[in-house]
């Protein structure tokens, strides 16, 4: 396996999960515009939206109940962990190339990660 | 206004941002934030968490296509993201703590700087020989010109990783991919092809935004019903945008681009000083 190869794969991955990532915040977009469509909206001041879609465990809970905010939430949730998996093959790839240095360094960036998505469960 | 009519609207900025963004290297977040704060009135807060995740979607979405090209560099990329990704939360941690006038003043003047950047050709010459440190880390690699490979070297690694370290805190704190910064890095300081950084800066600005993006969603940054239209507008935009870079001569639209970016830049610092935002 040599870099190219590894890119190429890790590319395809992303593309895929992006993809299904989008389609379940679209499925979830045209469910909230069917119900909510002539509700008015106004954005002017900041207010958090409650634990449905803050953490993973309300997002979690509230797409399972088919709610149309929760879905897309999810679907967003999908797509914030593409790059995640990105590193963690890049991980694997190193790995397998025996690139000790690399190995680390992705290492490294993933526990960066890790770190970030702890503070949303 | 009504959610369709702010949906719609939304939806095809963001495709318009997106399409842009890709062509000229610089993102949809640096136009998506502004037309929603300026235009619609949208909270900043709200704009940010809409746009950071965008720019993940167009960073993962674009990843196939930019490999094939067969510019990327995974090694510098991984490398620099360990400096992108602990600014980008030290960034997204500081954005929970400035006011919202603050914050659009920063961005305003993010944009202004991009837009110079964008004024400036990038240095032309390849340099073969790496550095020291370049060398250690097996930085240097080749890329395609002409169809036949052509090799290069990588210098100052230690000022790209810190400069990097400031374009991930930029990316915290405003939810943009900050490219303009990470190509001032590596096409500037660590003198890679311009090619190579712009497509490696791609590559890392969605492992970089991931970074902050919890962050994001604790704090409540990413409302589904802002970022929904925006994500899936930019993404469709930015593919497309993708499809006819590598064939486009993007100068000319760089240019017109910058005007835009910094009408927008003035505009924002503008709003955020007289209160407004």
């Amino acid at each position: 396996m040599d870099d190219r190869r590894l890119e190429t794969i890790i590319g395809r991955l992303l593309q895929t999960g992006v993809l299904l990532a989008a389609a379940v915040v679209a499925a979830g977009g045209a469910l909230y515009l069917v119900q909510h469509y002539a509700d008015h909206v106004n954005y002017r001041h900041f207010a958090a939206g409650g634990p449905a879609v803050q953490t993973l465990s309300g997002i979690i809970q509230s797409a399972a109940h088919l709610n149309s905010e929760g879905l897309m939430q999810i679907g967003l949730v999908l797509l914030i962990l593409t790059p995640v998996a990105r590193v963690m093959m890049a991980v694997v790839g190193f790995l397998l190339e025996k690139d000790r240095l690399y190995t680390v360094v992705s290492l490294i960036v993933l526990l960066i990660l890790t770190f970030s998505l702890i503070h949303a469960t | 206004m009504t959610v369709w009519e702010f949906t719609a609207f939304v939806w095809i900025l963001s495709t318009l941002a997106g399409f842009l963004g890709a062509l000229t290297g610089l993102g949809g977040g640096v136009i998506v934030v502004p037309a929603l704060t300026l235009a619609l009135g949208v909270d900043i807060k709200y704009a940010i968490g809409a746009s950071l995740v965008s720019v993940i979607a167009t960073s993962s979405g674009a990843a196939a296509a930019y490999v094939r090209e067969g510019f990327s560099n995974i090694r510098i990329g991984m490398f620099l993201e360990i400096a992108t990704t602990i600014g980008a939360i030290i960034g997204a941690f500081l954005a929970g703590r400035f006011s919202t006038h603050a914050l659009a003043i920063i961005f305003g003047l993010v944009l202004v700087q991009a837009a110079y950047q964008s004024f400036k050709s990038p240095p032309g010459d390849v340099l073969v020989e790496s550095d020291a440190l370049a060398r250690r880390l097996r930085l240097a690699s080749s890329y395609p010109v002409g169809g036949k490979k052509e090799g290069y070297g990588v210098r100052n690694v230690s000022a790209g990783f810190s400069i990097m370290f400031g374009a991930g805190a930029l990316s915290g704190l405003l939810g943009i991919g900050s490219g303009a910064v990470k190509v001032i890095a590596m096409d500037r300081a660590m003198r890679i092809p311009f090619k190579v950084s712009t497509t490696t800066s791609n590559f890392m600005i969605g492992v970089t935004a991931a970074a902050s993006a919890g962050l994001y969603l604790s704090r409540g940054f990413i409302d589904p019903r802002v970022a929904m239209p925006v994500m899936l507008g930019v993404l469709g935009g930015a593919l497309l945008g993708a499809k006819v870079l590598v064939h486009a001569h993007v100068r000319t639209l760089r240019m017109v681009f910058a005007f835009v970016i910094l009408a927008l830049a003035i505009e924002m610092i503008a709003s955020g000083i007289t209160g407004r935002i």
